[in-house]
């Protein structure tokens, strides 16, 4: 039960001159959705695109620590940043499907990743929309364009289209925050049945929704993870006076 | 009531000023056509003028305009949209993009038969290649480059943010997101770029008679065909100035009626092209 999957230590990073998280070490375990919560510009996010290296694309970024996948260095000089992604996929915020086929997204990773199969591209699609539960309302019309979907059936693709490269970790970045209940329902839902195969870690601005969806729970404040652990025991009874504010809606 | 008749004056003002431009554009077509029509028949559009047989024909100006177009956008588009692309992708604002930015926008509002003097000396004179096809379509990819890059690069600065980070999130290397997601949603800005400049191709006159001369001969078949690109050809406005200044108005008319029909053909493929990748994404 307590496979750690991703491992931080004294991990810093600098925007310029900011100092956008301060000595974060933290240990985050396999198979497990791990929630982070915090008030706006706490640090969670820029947290979560540490762990599959989505800063390098921003300039001026400075990282100092270690982040350890399966006790490896991700930030390590050598490290391969397409195959690192690939282990690590990502769920944005803002559902953002291609400009393309339905079909055609959900290929796009496994054909970036070089096969080229029909046959196998074909399963890989089928397989990847039915562990996002959106197979059902797709299946007639996977050659229609991914852009005439709604909201939530969009951010289901997205799930599907980073599941397709079979990854390890799933990175989700507020994927809830632009839909509607229904679709944030069957997101959640997802999530839990996504622990089954990954280890999943989701930045959320609701303390419902992490509360519901996750097993451990990282609370966030000003770049420090200032309280850490099962998610039952941090909202239940907090040790830090800072989490008993947060969770108890004194501030954020 | 003088507000109210102030208002229907206003009002016919702007009706009277739609109605003018649209007429205005109405009539020189019309009167194109009325003028030209009796001179386009098949011999016209078929042959050569042959002085032996005292007919005139524009076969070989079709062929040429054809080639010129084709051949300015071979050498065009390739660099127009690659200096998008770097522009918008790879550069990342600093000084160098600013200077390109300034220099395509006055390339932009230059007269194009400075162009044509450049073209003439240097493609002509200091490259060798004399009057021909090819300086001509040289000369005229120098004058549609800001064009084609400008819209290719307003085309790209439209592609959401979220396609190149999910792309990256996906391990998708630069050049692969440029290839199979930048450049297709980019696709219809970058082929009214291509469109507007084959109006420019088509429509010029000074940049070409300078490069490409005015020859009028239709190419020889076989090594021929390739051989054209070297030697000197009018495209149809270049021989409808040709035309006007030796006098033969009605053999004028009878290419501007040719043009317009050509100008038509080429916006209503664009259109559909258009039509057509908006329907795909």
């Amino acid at each position: 039960m307590d496979d750690i999957k991703i491992r931080t230590d004294h991990l810093n990073l600098y925007y310029g001159r900011t100092h956008a998280l301060k000595n974060v070490s933290v240990k985050i375990r396999a198979q497990a959705v791990t929630a982070l919560i915090g008030p706006s510009g706490c640090g969670k996010s820029t947290f979560l695109k540490t762990l599959n290296r989505m800063n390098d694309l921003s300039g001026n970024v400075r990282i100092e620590g270690g982040v350890y996948l399966d006790g490896k260095d991700i930030y390590a000089p050598g490290v391969d940043v397409a195959k690192l992604r690939r282990k690590v996929g990502m769920v944005f915020q803002e559902p953002n499907p291609f400009p393309m086929s339905i079909y055609d997204n959900v290929a796009y990773g496994p054909r970036v990743h070089g096969i080229k199969d029909h046959g196998t591209l074909e399963k890989i699609v089928e397989e990847s929309l039915r562990g996002a539960s959106i197979w059902d309302e797709v299946k007639g019309r996977l050659r229609k364009s991914a852009l005439g979907l709604s909201g939530g059936q969009k951010q289901r693709l997205c799930i599907a289209r980073a599941m397709a490269v079979e990854p390890e970790v799933l990175l989700m970045d507020e994927p809830t925050s632009a839909l509607d209940p229904a679709s944030t329902v069957k997101v959640e839902e997802l999530m839990k049945e996504l622990k089954k195969k990954y280890t999943v870690v989701v930045v959320t601005h609701n303390m419902q929704q992490a509360a519901r969806v996750s097993d451990d729970t990282f609370f966030f404040l000003m770049g420090e993870a200032v309280e850490t652990g099962s998610t039952y025991s941090l909202f239940s009874k907090p040790r830090d006076r800072r989490t008993f504010d947060y969770i108890n809606g004194r501030f954020g | 009531m003088i507000r109210k008749l102030a208002d229907s004056f206003i009002l016919g003002m702007i009706y009277g000023a739609a109605f003018f431009s649209v007429m205005l554009l109405v009539g020189i077509i019309g009167y194109v056509f009325v003028k030209g029509f009796p001179f386009v028949h098949w011999t016209f559009l078929t042959t050569v003028t042959s002085i032996l047989r005292g007919s005139t024909g524009i076969a070989g100006n079709l062929v040429n305009t054809f080639y010129v177009a084709v051949l300015t956008l071979v050498f065009a588009v390739p660099v127009g949209v690659g200096a998008a692309v770097w522009m918008n992708e790879y550069a990342g604002g600093g000084w160098g993009v600013r200077l390109i930015e300034f220099t395509t926008q006055t390339l932009a509002g230059m007269p194009s038969v400075i162009f044509g003097l450049f073209g003439m000396v240097f493609f002509g004179g200091t490259l060798g290649l004399g009057y021909s096809v090819l300086t001509g379509s040289l000369t005229l990819a120098v004058m549609v480059l800001p064009l084609i890059t400008h819209n290719a690069r307003e085309a790209l600065r439209a592609v959401p943010d979220s396609y190149r980070i999910g792309a990256a999130g996906m391990g998708a290397t630069k050049w692969y997101m440029i290839r199979t997601i930048l450049l297709p949603a980019a696709m219809p800005g970058i082929v009214t770029g291509i469109i507007l400049a084959v109006g420019r191709i088509v429509g010029e006159s000074a940049a070409l008679l300078l490069t490409a001369g005015s020859g009028y001969l239709l190419p020889q078949s076989g090594r021929g065909l390739l051989h054209k690109v070297l030697e000197s050809g009018g495209t149809l406005t270049v021989q409808m100035y040709l035309s006007m200044s030796k006098a033969r108005y009605g053999e004028a008319f009878g290419i501007g009626v040719v043009l317009l029909c050509l100008v038509l053909a080429i916006n209503l493929c664009v259109r559909l092209i258009a039509a057509y990748t908006k329907r795909i994404f």
